[in-house]
């Protein structure tokens, strides 16, 4: 019974890592348009996330592998029951992927203003569509006893799925703009700084307001009234939101940013473990709720697995902290001006 | 069309252009290897520029090859579901591994490269893009032991209404594993060694940048030589291994309808699925099947016919993507081996030149055409014997499925035409000028 537990826990936090870490990428495709000022400006936000953000994105592929691999009748039923907004989201994520590799290889302004459209577009649809599709995960789908979604696009446009959809936008943006502030100086940092401090107080409320309407909309709190330890998880994210507004204030942009990274692993685990057992909850008949028990592998499956995480997850952060160190400075001019890159 | 069909064609379409440009990496990568490591041991600045101008080449590749991946691995959930609920438990994690091991390894270490050529030694610099080469290597491993597992499913028991792991090993060590690994891999090496020499032959011909491109086009020359010759044996030991295990593909591959000991081989011909039979045969060579998939001209060899009509795979698409293929791969060995005579003489050769430019895009075909055969010839079964394409598809609406049909086809073609744009833009520009002060090197 413990096989399940464990995965359950992994499952979330991979995507916890996910989100806190292309979350800053998303925010910053979804935030240039509005904070550059002209084609240097670009460029360095463009470098600001160059080097990290094709690492970033394989926490996804690894939490969708996860989801194949250790509940595979959950990966089964979520993915095709979420089937358009999927689809819409790797779209999303195709565009913005090309858009980073391919915006510097014509020097032309159409070509460059065609793949930053192509930049915004793919970053602020998975980041509203990843908050709507995980809000309606914890809401629960109108999953039937065969499994089979009963609903369609618009089941997950309601009120409680756009909130969670305008909660992730708000947060990526936040972290996108504090990560700016880390990594640049002069007037853009000026500006990614006052923009993180404008976008606080939103973020804020927002989140007060979803965490009341998962209290109206949600069971979320069952399993936190149960065992009221885990209120430390909301807590967490609530205190470190708190300490992003002392760091902002202070201009302790590291700081900032990494007590940014924890609000939204606290967010994302709150959410999850309030699931807990459900994976995906079915909003019909609680009995066709799929669960970390019903729905996972064999135990053996689960054991090697478990290995090859506990193996390999820990060398991948070790060489991805190594990355972060290596490319740790502010872009500078001659970043720039080096024929590297894409 | 039925949701069945319109899935099976959105998976054919997202796998094919995925297909484009995953072999290109996996042989690109280890020739871009070779260059800067060539460049580390003797410091002759032309290895150097031919890492950069191979690698500024290599990165639009690899862009639209990450990107149309992701879509291969959702789409088992979204299109496939009853197939991943039912196979999750060895399919799922051989997915799971891949991405854990080597897709981060890849995705991690080539923007180190990318970005990292000053803040990291030659020699560091170059450890990089072999560790993507290592990398997305043994990313294609995990998927294509993965993908024998659905042509030969071992290691599992039915249990609980789908299959379970029992043995993790088998799974991983079968020997249809390792002959398709090898045969694609070597397949990719053959594409990118015929990839660097068609470049290289276009700026000969028009004799620039001479120095430059004559290495460029020797070292992919030998590279493609040794997997050319390579490809062929053991594409014949993997024709033997699918003989054995995979009987209909084998019948369907040779559109053979009657069982028969001493079976012919026919170099062509027009399958008649419809009637059981041939319209056309052309060129029989007596015991050639029978010898090929056993080794003796005696041994029998079972034709579609024995099996009943709802187990057969298409016959004319397997039939005409397996000559295909076949085809190509002795062309391969024909023009590697008459390149390696004149591998000294290559800017006295115009004619040979041209012909080399011309061929990049076979290989493309051939290897298309590869896994027409592996996949095509598998159905109707999605897992061989064990479960069909038709039961494992997801229960949505084929609306869905038609608009995300439709929007891949137009997503993708669009992708497809700036992607080969922009490669035959940075390929026609041609190398960056030699550094004059070579204190910036490091």
């Amino acid at each position: 019974m413990m096989l399940p537990i464990i995965w359950f826990v992994l499952w979330g936090v991979l995507w916890a890592v996910y989100f806190m870490l292309d979350g800053f990428d998303l925010g910053l495709g979804t935030l240039m348009p509005f904070l550059a000022k002209d084609e240097s400006d670009r460029r360095v936000i463009h470098r600001a996330m160059g080097p990290f953000w094709d690492g970033n994105e394989v926490w996804l592929i690894t939490a969708g592998g996860v989801t194949f691999a250790a509940f595979p009748t959950t990966y089964a039923v979520m993915f095709s029951g979420l089937y358009s907004a999927l689809m819409l989201i790797l779209f999303a994520l195709i565009l913005r992927g090309v858009s980073l590799a391919f915006r510097g290889e014509v020097d032309d302004p159409r070509w460059r203003r065609l793949w930053d459209t192509g930049l915004f577009l793919g970053s602020f649809l998975p980041a509203l569509l990843f908050g709507v599709a995980f809000a309606n995960l914890f809401k629960g789908l109108p999953i039937d006893a065969e499994g089979i979604f009963q609903g369609n696009l618009l089941t997950l446009l309601n009120p409680y799925g756009l909130a969670g959809g305008l909660l992730f936008v708000l947060l990526f943006l936040h972290h996108g703009s504090l990560w700016l502030a880390v990594k640049t100086r002069g007037d853009l940092h000026r500006r990614a700084a006052h923009l993180a401090a404008k976008i606080w107080p939103w973020l804020t409320g927002m989140a007060v307001i979803f965490l009341l309407a998962s209290r109206r909309w949600t069971t979320l709190f069952d399993n936190y009234a149960d065992q009221p330890v885990l209120l430390l998880i909301p807590l967490v994210a609530v205190a470190a939101l708190i300490t992003v507004r002392a760091f902002i204030k202070r201009a302790q942009w590291w700081k900032a940013w990494f007590a940014s990274s924890l609000t939204i692993v606290g967010i994302t685990l709150f959410g999850v473990v309030g699931l807990f057992p459900d994976l995906l909850k079915s909003s019909l008949n609680p009995a066709y709720s799929l669960t970390a028990y019903n729905s996972s592998s064999s135990p053996l499956t689960l054991k090697i697995m478990l290995g090859v995480a506990l193996t390999f997850v820990p060398l991948v952060i070790a060489y991805q902290v190594w990355v972060y160190f290596l490319f740790k400075g502010k872009v500078s001019p001659e970043d720039l001006a080096r024929e590297e890159g894409y | 069309m039925d949701v069945l069909m319109l899935s099976r064609l959105q998976f054919a379409a997202a796998t094919f252009f995925h297909f484009l440009f995953v072999p290109l990496t996996l042989g690109l990568s280890i020739l871009i290897a070779i260059m800067e490591t060539i460049y580390v041991r003797t410091g002759d600045e032309d290895y150097r520029r031919m890492a950069k101008f191979w690698g500024k080449i290599f990165l639009v590749n690899f862009a639209v090859g990450v990107v149309t991946g992701i879509t291969l691995e959702f789409q088992f959930g979204t299109n496939w579901s009853r197939y991943s609920r039912y196979v999750g438990d060895i399919f799922g994690s051989l997915l799971a591994i891949e991405a854990t091991l080597a897709f981060f390894l890849e995705s991690t270490f080539l923007a180190v490269w990318a970005f990292g050529w000053n803040r990291l030694s030659p020699r560091s610099h170059a450890a990089c893009i072999w560790l993507v080469a290592f990398a997305s290597n043994l990313s294609a491993l995990w998927i294509l032991i993965a993908n024998s597992w659905m042509q030969h499913p071992v290691g599992y028991v039915l249990r609980g209404g789908r299959a379970e792991l029992s043995d993790f090993v088998a799974v991983i060590t079968q020997r249809f594993a390792i002959q398709q690994f090898f045969h694609t891999v070597s397949g990719a090496y053959i594409l990118a060694g015929f990839f660097v020499m068609g470049i290289s032959a276009y700026h000969l011909r028009r004799r620039q940048h001479t120095a430059f491109f004559t290495k460029s086009f020797r070292l992919a020359l030998g590279f493609a030589l040794i997997f050319s010759v390579a490809e062929v044996v053991q594409g014949h030991l993997h024709g033997a291994e699918v003989a054995k295990i995979q009987p209909t593909k084998l019948a369907a591959m040779e559109s053979l309808w009657d069982t028969q000991a001493g079976a012919p081989m026919w170099l062509l011909l027009i399958p008649d699925q419809a009637q059981e039979r041939n319209l056309v045969e052309f060129g029989r060579i007596p015991d050639a099947l029978s010898m090929l998939a056993y080794h003796s001209s005696e041994a029998v060899v079972k034709g579609l016919k024995d099996f009943p009509q709802n187990d057969r795979p298409p016959v004319a698409l397997t039939f005409f993507a397996f000559r295909l293929m076949v085809a190509l791969g002795f062309l391969f060995i024909l023009l590697t081996v008459v390149g390696w005579f004149k591998r000294n003489k290559l800017a006295s050769s115009p004619g040979y030149l041209k012909v080399m430019l011309y061929a990049i895009p076979l290989p493309y075909l051939a290897l298309e055409a590869g896994w027409m055969v592996a996949e095509v010839g598998r159905q109707p079964w999605i897992v061989y014997g064990l479960m069909r394409t038709s039961d494992a598809v997801s229960p949505i609406a084929a609306a869905q499925v038609g608009v995300t049909l439709a929007a891949f086809i137009l997503i993708y073609s669009l992708l497809g035409a700036v992607a080969f744009y922009l490669m035959a833009r940075f390929a026609r520009q041609g190398p960056a000028p030699a550094v004059i002060n070579p204190g910036e090197v490091s």
